[in-house]
């Protein structure tokens, strides 16, 4: 049977694997390539990166981000395919085909795609038509305004017209593989999935949905298993502050019967 | 032994991870060249894309008469991954009918998945059918991970050395003589993975 998947997801902020709250505070966390590697030897599922670095202009002004670009993505990209060997998604900064492209060729599966698509939905049924659905992935970024689920733009900066199912739906017919849901209103807060929210989408799509934003401990992801349909737990906060994180939450979720991959450390 | 990996190289996009993967055991060249190809002791077939038209590049890119001779004559150990494996097939149901390489007897067609979505992405057991060199020290029914819509239908039963389920089962591991085929990617299924190509590179 398919099993359903463990996701870390790695922010990556002018070169530096970074903690985020509410989509505006960040705390440094060190290299991404070493945060990887051990992701890997805990036995992820897939690994998501998702590049959330501003306009270089803006990061300058501020002392408290390390040096930019210390570690290039493209370099880590590159890097990554050498000591891990499961499946990248990519995300952050798209804007043309050839962005998609050419992360393809360093050695991403998948790419996640946020902002250009609300912007311009036709670019989903040109990339999927281009490189296949099985690796487009939308990132959704919702948030509760007016006890409605809005999807927001721009790192959620920029309020949009549509509802999150409308645009899960639309993404959807236009050729997405797999949908990324975020919750602004819980990132960060370790207080759990946004689970109506999640119930409200997979119910409305097809398509695999990966759940992300607000775990706090192990049983977040069972929530999330238990009471919706969605096909992977993401996080990323709780996944690089303890020793062996991806392991003991698969344990966990193991040992309580649910469809993940049992739990296995490895090396090699 | 010392051991020798030839990626056949015909275009098929990203290779960097079948390449990593052997690379951490042996000494592995990404080429068309045929005495790279006849220097080297296992061959891998990677690949991505439509049925036709990789059959197509692999017609023009690759001496491929002569690989058959090698793999047939010399028995050389052959592994194909995903396409690279549905190329191996007699005939294939992808945008039409088209010709494989007709190396195992059998044809490509779309997965059936019961109303599940296409493709079929994610990690997925298989189950082991015969014993095979291949699966030597794997666990019992190991997670892979898979990325495909399309499926090989063997004419001979025996081939089948694992299946799996995604709406129907299907052939997930193929094996005729010398010559293994399998639907995932061990290139990206960890320790499983790794296994299996510690596998494949220990047959001689």
């Amino acid at each position: 049977m398919k099993k359903k998947r463990i996701i870390p997801i790695l922010l990556l902020r002018n070169g530096w694997l970074v903690q985020s709250k509410s989509f505006s505070r960040y705390q440094n966390l060190g290299n991404p390539l070493t945060a990887v590697k051990r992701l890997s030897e805990w036995g992820s599922d897939e690994i998501i990166y998702l590049d959330i670095s501003r306009e270089a202009r803006y990061d300058l002004r501020r002392d408290d981000l390390g040096y930019p670009n210390r570690h290039e993505l493209f370099e880590i990209i590159k890097d990554v395919s050498k000591v891990t060997f499961m499946p990248i998604t990519i995300g952050g900064r798209i804007r043309l085909l050839k962005d998609i492209e050419r992360r393809l060729i360093l050695g991403a599966d998948k790419i996640s795609i946020n902002t250009v698509a609300i912007e311009n939905p036709v670019f989903i049924s040109e990339a999927s038509y281009e490189f296949g659905s099985q690796c487009i992935v939308i990132s959704i970024d919702v948030k509760m305004v007016d006890n409605q689920y809005r999807v927001f733009a721009n790192g959620g900066t920029l309020q949009t017209h549509y509802s999150a199912v409308e645009w899960a739906k639309e993404a959807e017919g236009r050729g997405a593989g797999e949908l990324l849901i975020n919750s602004i209103d819980r990132d960060g807060r370790k207080n759990g999935y946004d689970i109506a929210l999640l119930k409200q989408i997979t119910d409305n799509v097809n398509v695999p949905v990966i759940a992300c934003g607000g775990v706090g401990e192990w049983e977040h992801f069972a929530e999330a298993l238990e009471q919706t349909k969605v096909d992977a737990v993401a996080a990323a906060n709780i996944f690089h502050y303890s020793d062996q994180s991806v392991y003991l939450a698969r344990k966990y979720l193991y040992q309580k019967g649910l469809n993940v991959r049992p739990p296995d450390l490895i090396t090699f | 032994m010392h051991k020798k990996v030839c990626i056949l190289d015909y275009g098929a996009g990203n290779v960097n991870s079948v390449y990593n993967i052997f690379k951490m055991y042996t000494e592995v060249n990404v080429s068309n060249n045929l005495s790279i190809i006849k220097d080297s002791t296992h061959i891998v077939l990677p690949g991505v894309g439509a049925f036709e038209a990789t059959v197509e590049k692999i017609i023009k890119l690759l001496p491929i008469d002569d690989i058959r001779n090698i793999v047939f004559n010399e028995r050389k150990p052959f592994l194909g991954i995903c396409i690279g494996m549905h190329v191996l097939a007699t005939t294939g149901f992808e945008f039409g009918e088209h010709p494989g390489l007709g190396w195992i007897q059998g044809r490509v067609e779309k997965l059936d998945p019961g109303g599940m979505p296409l493709p079929h992405i994610g990690w997925n057991n298989i189950i082991c059918k015969k014993k095979s060199s291949i699966l030597k020290g794997l666990e019992s029914n190991p997670d892979f991970y898979f990325v495909h819509s399309y499926v090989f239908k063997p004419c001979e039963p025996e081939t089948i050395v694992a299946t799996s389920f995604y709406g129907e089962e299907f052939c997930s591991i193929i094996q005729y003589e010398n010559i293994f085929g399998v639907q995932f990617h061990p290139e990206k299924s960890q320790k499983a993975g790794i296994k299996l190509v510690e596998n494949f590179l220990s047959v001689q």
